[in-house]
């Protein structure tokens, strides 16, 4: 019965977008914050009692589709617009919604000097809407409408300070690279409607294990296009330079979008696609060594940063990374367990930033802060206790879920993957606590006019909240013992996938073609849980963490002389911190090419030919007689020509 | 003697062919007896098109054929039909307070948009090479007026003169492609060439090849297929600018209709010689229609160099030409109307007399005095690049999943790195509206007509976009 | 199949051969006394006043085309004139609406002041 309320849950955020974008220079401040973060709470509302809804059915039964009209048929073709309501699709809504509605109420408190204010709340519900249009989607299309939804709100709030030229431009930077991504999405979209004849989520993926030949060509590919959709939307490697430069959006959007929830999407949407993941041993290895690469990766570039926010937005694509990490190895629980304490302490690590830039006035860089714990306590402490738990220290929630991503990491993958994991470990406790230290610590370098000051309530509240999950989040996964993992149990339906009868089914489709299918029993027997492994590993990354605190104690409380004595004139070193180039080499190589191109395109062809005759002259007298000499000298049988050329070649093709 | 008797003609389904050339002739007769107010044309000639929309959808057994085959009622001339009187019917609405500010007195301008709807019904429906020429004849002469029609505006008579010179270049080989496929066919009947060729009743296979590479040359031109494109910008700068969207909308769909019917109702066996024909063309139309588009600073040029690119778009349900092709083509063109007719009503609307506003600095800042309108605007260019859940979406979705069911993969992505690429334009557009600062005052008079438009473009763009089944399955009915 | 060409042939190279060697014999056996005046435009032995390249008034063009357009369409009388039995009470109404459908052409040039020469 509860389940039937499912439509409303985007509705809410729809409506509060509807009132405040065209009302809300109307109805006040108050009333648009009210109406924008209220819409959300009441999302957050309903989803709870649809949560509860879904617990009270029985386990094999909770999957709850709600179809609400026919979206388009065109023949065999038909697409419903409906939702999908089950355990994964769920723990998303609960934690986007839940984490929604905390940044908005901050939100409140933290863009109340912005003249548009209503515009912001506007946004942000438009966003909320298609973010949860994306996830509770029953087919890909509707996926897909949800994911350019999120994209569209991320391009607006990314320039919501449009006076910014960098702003803008990192907007469009977002957009075009999100599109590159979005297009592969799409092809993979319509490659599974060639296949399948549909797009739902359950037909396709009832339908997967019999069409579908294990490591056949065809699911490698759909798998591969739809993990390149998964890296533009989630900032992977080599698609990931888009978000450090969204950081120029105010921070309650880098924390919602930017690190909760948008840029998990490619995440969710990987491991709602697990189905056909499972068939694609090629693709799992790609998703995992991208993952693992952009672990490590991103983690170096942080280590450089001097933005406070960057080396946030350099450590949630090094977090991301993990996730694909872990799916990559086929440890799915462990990617939507660290999604969800990721969104915890990284809400939390955003808004404490957002609150000590409030507390500066604006200020982002580290090298005039330190020494802030003392004026800001409730910042301070809910800063570092999000610190430790990405760190990894036990017992926060951070430490549980990485832990569990490195062990199913050695156990399912190898050890390559297990030391990008560890080594990612490492660099995250030292860049984040070289970030913790040179806030909050250590010698005020705070500019002298500045007299920093700690939050209001509205943006301490949601602080602290989110800090307490942070820390007990980790009980949602309390690992060693079966059946104390109440995710895993929870999920454990939706990632069920009948591999024997799979590999059957694909056997059968080999030996249609005449071809001979491999023996792949290996992959049927069940991972052995090891205690003694995953205990040793617990202690090894542990340790990890404290020796990354430790060497970022040493450097930035201990000695701060060391590190720059170190980095000074290091090619290397400088390398990283122009993050390795990477922009530059976007802009030689794709960007300018194409510009270029166009303009050559518009001088050559166009403007001589065309504006040269129209624009330049058309307001003058002579306009006339020029025109009509430069008419004689043939701009039409320019285009003739041009006709007459088109006719030959067409004529040479044909032939 | 014997008396000749008269070829059957069902009166019923030709009715609005009829329909609209009695209106057109009205309007030209009553426009003799009125002074300078010109409002009664309007009422005239919307009441045609609104009697022909209705005419059209008179229920028979379709498909009815007339004129010894030469002209057929299906569900395509139907559909067709309709989008024809609907944007129609939306030019004349947007024209209105366009023609007042800008001192158009000429009550002709009424009667050749009838008359041209009446060339593009016959286009929509001719299967035989003779009615689809006279189609495209009668079209085409209305176009030509219809985009000098400010005589006193050199850009204006320039955008005829040029486009009727080249026009009529074009003409040239599209009568000579027709002459050889008749020559080589015996027939001039869509249906006779096809069985002409199944049979191996082709004189002279040479001949037919190019007869095809020239019909393609011909309706390329028309429209405005890269390389046979180059008037476009041009003429749809020049021309005053509720004629370019009419221009852009209506002619380009009946062309679009009477080629997809050639291709695939003639000479659907000789598709391996032209499938690769149309592939080039529709790459390169795509490829120089997105990137001509974006280092343009005028929006009429804009808009020009985007339509193109949607013919490279549309050019491949004709290469697809499968039945779910066909519906997507018509889909495509009614969401086309509502986006076209949106965009180029606000850029009316923008324009004030004596200066059009078109250069696209001059949208800075709309987003902040008028914030209804930059948001239309918005949407209709989002769902011009094609962003769900927009209509614009939906029509991309279909013409590529039709091509895609015909195995044509390259094309596809080709077709959506496109659609990718062209968003960077349009979000140029937007940047300007939401993110500038204005650079001049707007002063614009809210004229309830073109704001009728756009109300209904915009619904229309929404509606097609997140309930599009209803017309899809009146597209499919086939 | 050549062979059937063969008469046609020779007459066209022989019809070429007579113009072309006409043209030819004549300035080349023709007496030539050039001088300025000779060289002229010849106007009835006046010198010339005006450049001969003059722009025409379009009324000019006007009625030309005025008159190509209705001249070409009366002659679809003659065909009907002399189907007029056979044809019937059909062709009869058809001419009828044609000649109406020609009257409403005359009457829009007519008033739209196309055969007013001032």
């Amino acid at each position: 019965m509860l389940l039937k309320l499912t439509g409303l849950v985007p509705l809410f955020p729809l409506i509060g977008c509807i009132i405040n974008g065209f009302l809300g220079l109307r109805i006040g401040k108050n009333a648009v914050g009210l109406i924008g973060a209220g819409a959300v709470g009441l999302s957050f509302l309903t989803t709870l009692f649809i949560f509860a809804g879904l617990v009270m059915t029985p386990v094999e039964e909770r999957v709850f589709e709600q179809v609400l009209f026919t979206w388009m048929s065109a023949g065999d073709f038909a697409v419903d617009f409906g939702f999908q309501i089950d355990p994964l699709s769920m723990t998303m809504m609960l934690f986007v919604t839940g984490v929604g509605f905390l940044i908005h109420v901050y939100s409140i408190g933290y863009m109340h000097e912005e003249y548009s204010f209503y515009r912001f709340f506007a946004y942000l519900n438009l966003f909320m809407f298609s973010m949860l249009l994306l996830i509770m989607g029953n087919n890909f299309l509707l996926m897909f409408i949800g994911w350019e939804g999120v994209g569209c709100c991320s391009y607006f709030l990314i320039g919501y300070y449009f006076e910014k030229k960098s702003a803008c431009d990192a907007g469009t930077k977002a957009f075009v690279m999100n599109r590159v991504g979005d297009f592969a999405f799409l092809l993979a979209v319509m490659y599974i409607f060639n296949i399948f004849g549909s797009i739902d989520f359950t037909t396709v993926f009832h339908a997967a294990p019999e069409k579908l030949i294990y490591d056949g060509e065809t699911v490698t590919i759909i798998t591969l296009l739809l993990f390149v959709g998964a890296c533009g939307k989630s900032a992977q490697i080599p698609l990931y330079t888009w978000l450090p430069d969204a950081m120029e959006g105010p921070t309650p959007v880098s924390a919602l979008i930017h690190a909760a929830t948008m840029v998990t999407a490619g995440v969710y949407m990987v491991v709602r696609c697990n189905a056909l993941f499972a068939l694609a041993p090629l693709s799992m290895t790609t998703v995992a060594f991208v993952g693992g690469g952009t672990a490590v990766f991103a983690a170096t570039i942080g280590m450089t940063q001097f933005d406070i926010k960057r080396v946030l937005a350099y450590s949630t694509v090094s977090q991301i990374g993990y996730m694909f990490l872990a799916v990559g190895v086929g440890a799915y629980t462990a990617a939507i367990f660290h999604m969800v304490t990721h969104a915890f302490f990284k809400a939390c690590l955003f808004l404490g930033s957002g609150s000590v830039i409030h507390g500066l006035h604006g200020e982002q860089d580290m090298r005039k802060m330190g020494a802030l714990k003392d004026h800001m306590p409730i910042t301070f402490i809910t800063f570092f206790v999000s610190t430790l738990a990405i760190a990894g220290i036990f017992p926060l929630s951070g430490f549980f879920s990485k832990d569990e991503i490195l062990y199913h990491a050695l156990m399912d993958g190898n050890v390559i993957l297990w030391g990008m994991g560890i080594t990612g470990a490492l660099l995250t406790a030292f860049y984040m606590f070289r970030l913790v230290f040179m806030t909050f610590f250590g010698e005020s370098r705070v500019d002298p006019h500045v007299h920093p000051h700690e939050s209001p309530k509205v943006m301490t509240v949601p602080l602290v909240i989110l800090a307490g999950l942070a820390f007990f989040g980790g009980a949602l996964g309390i690992p060693l013992f079966h059946g104390w993992h109440v995710l895993h149990n929870w999920l454990e339906p939706v990632f069920h996938f009948d591999m024997a009868s799979a590999l059957e089914h694909s056997a059968h489709l080999l030996h249609e073609q005449g071809k001979h299918a491999p023996s792949l029993t290996h992959l049927l027997e069940p991972a052995e849980h090891n205690l003694w492994v995953e205990v040793a590993l617990m202690a090894l990354s542990f340790s990890i963490a404290v020796a990354g605190i430790f060497g970022a104690y040493m450097c930035y409380i201990k000695m701060p002389h060391l590190p720059a004595s170190f980095t000074k004139g290091q090619w290397g070193y400088d390398l990283v911190k122009n993050k390795y180039e990477v922009d530059e080499l976007y802009d030689e190589t794709i960007v300018k090419p194409t510009l270029e191109g166009s303009t050559l395109l518009w001088k050559e062809v166009d403007a001589k030919g065309i504006d040269g005759s129209v624009n330049g002259t058309a307001k003058t007298l002579g306009w006339l007689s020029n025109h009509a000499r430069t008419f004689q000298s043939g701009f039409v049988r320019n285009y003739a020509l041009f006709m007459v050329v088109g006719f030959i070649s067409l004529l040479i093709i044909s032939l | 003697m014997e008396p000749i008797t008269a070829p059957a003609i069902d009166l019923v389904s030709l009715a609005p062919v009829l329909v609209l050339s009695v209106f057109g002739i009205m309007v030209l007769v009553t426009d003799l007896f009125i002074g300078k107010d010109k409002s009664v044309l309007v009422f005239i000639s919307l009441t045609g098109l609104l009697m022909g929309a209705i005419s059209s959808l008179a229920k028979y057994n379709l498909p009815v054929h007339s004129f010894n085959g030469a002209y057929i009622v299906d569900h395509l001339s139907v559909f067709f039909t309709f989008i024809f009187c609907i944007s129609s019917a939306l030019a004349i609405l947007v024209s209105v307070d366009f023609n007042k500010r800008e001192g158009i007195k000429v009550g002709e301008y009424y009667s050749l948009i009838l008359f041209c709807t009446v060339g593009m019904v016959l286009l929509a429906s001719a299967t035989d090479m003779i009615m689809i020429f006279l189609g495209i004849e009668i079209v085409s002469i209305s176009l030509y007026v219809l985009a000098g029609i400010r005589r006193n505006d050199p850009k204006s008579n320039e955008a005829a003169l040029k486009y009727f010179l080249l026009g009529a270049f074009a003409t040239g080989f599209l009568l000579y492609g027709m002459t050889l496929l008749y020559g080589s066919t015996g027939s001039t009947k869509l249906v006779m060439i096809a069985s002409a060729i199944r049979n191996g009743g082709v004189a002279s296979e040479p001949l037919l090849l190019m007869g095809v590479v020239l019909l393609i040359i011909g309706l390329g031109f028309k429209v405005a297929a890269v390389p046979f494109h180059m008037w476009a910008p041009d003429v749809y700068q020049g021309a005053p600018t509720p004629v370019t969207a009419f221009m852009a909308v209506g002619p380009k769909a009946a062309s679009l209709a009477a080629f997809y019917r050639i291709f695939s109702e003639a000479i659907p066996q000789l598709s391996p010689s032209w499938e690769i024909l149309l592939c080039v063309v529709s790459v390169i139309t795509m490829f120089v229609g997105n990137l001509g588009a974006i280092m343009q600073t005028n929006i009429k040029r804009l808009l020009a160099f985007s339509s193109v690119a949607h013919v490279g778009y549309l050019i491949i349900a004709i290469i697809a030409k499968n039945s779910l092709s066909s519906s997507a083509l018509m889909f495509y063109m009614l969401t086309y109307a509502f986006m076209i007719f949106g965009t180029f009503g606000i850029v009316i609307l923008l324009g004030r007399k004596g200066d059009e506003n078109l250069e696209i600095e001059n949208y800075s800042g709309l987003a902040y005095k008028h914030p209804v309108l930059a948001l239309s605007m918005t949407i209709f260019l989002l769902s011009l690049g094609g962003l769900p859940p927009l209509a614009g979406f939906v029509a991309k979705f279909f013409v590529f999943s039709a091509a895609l069911k015909e195995g044509f993969l390259i094309l596809v992505i080709i077709a959506v790195l496109n659609s990718a690429v062209s968003l960077y334009y349009y979000l140029k557009v937007i940047v300007f509206m939401y993110m500038k600062d204005p650079v001049k005052e707007f002063d614009i008079t809210l004229s309830p007509m073109t704001l009728f438009v756009i109300a209904i473009s915009i619904f229309g763009t929404i509606q097609l976009g997140i309930f599009p089944d209803s017309i899809i399955a009146l597209a499919q009915a086939n | 199949m050549l062979e059937s060409y063969l008469g046609a042939g020779i007459m066209m190279l022989m019809a070429i051969g007579i113009a072309g060697g006409m043209v030819v014999m004549t300035s080349m056996l023709g007496p030539k006394r050039e001088f300025a005046d000779k060289m002229e435009p010849f106007e009835c032995g006046e010198s010339p006043i005006v450049s001969p390249h003059q722009r025409f008034s379009v009324k000019f063009y006007l009625v030309a085309v005025l008159f190509v357009l209705f001249d070409i369409e009366a002659v679809f009388f003659f065909p009907w004139a002399i189907l007029f039995k056979q044809l019937g009470m059909f062709g009869f109404i058809e001419m009828l609406l044609f000649i109406l459908i020609l009257g409403v052409g005359l009457l829009y040039v007519w008033k739209r002041g196309g055969l007013d020469w001032e």
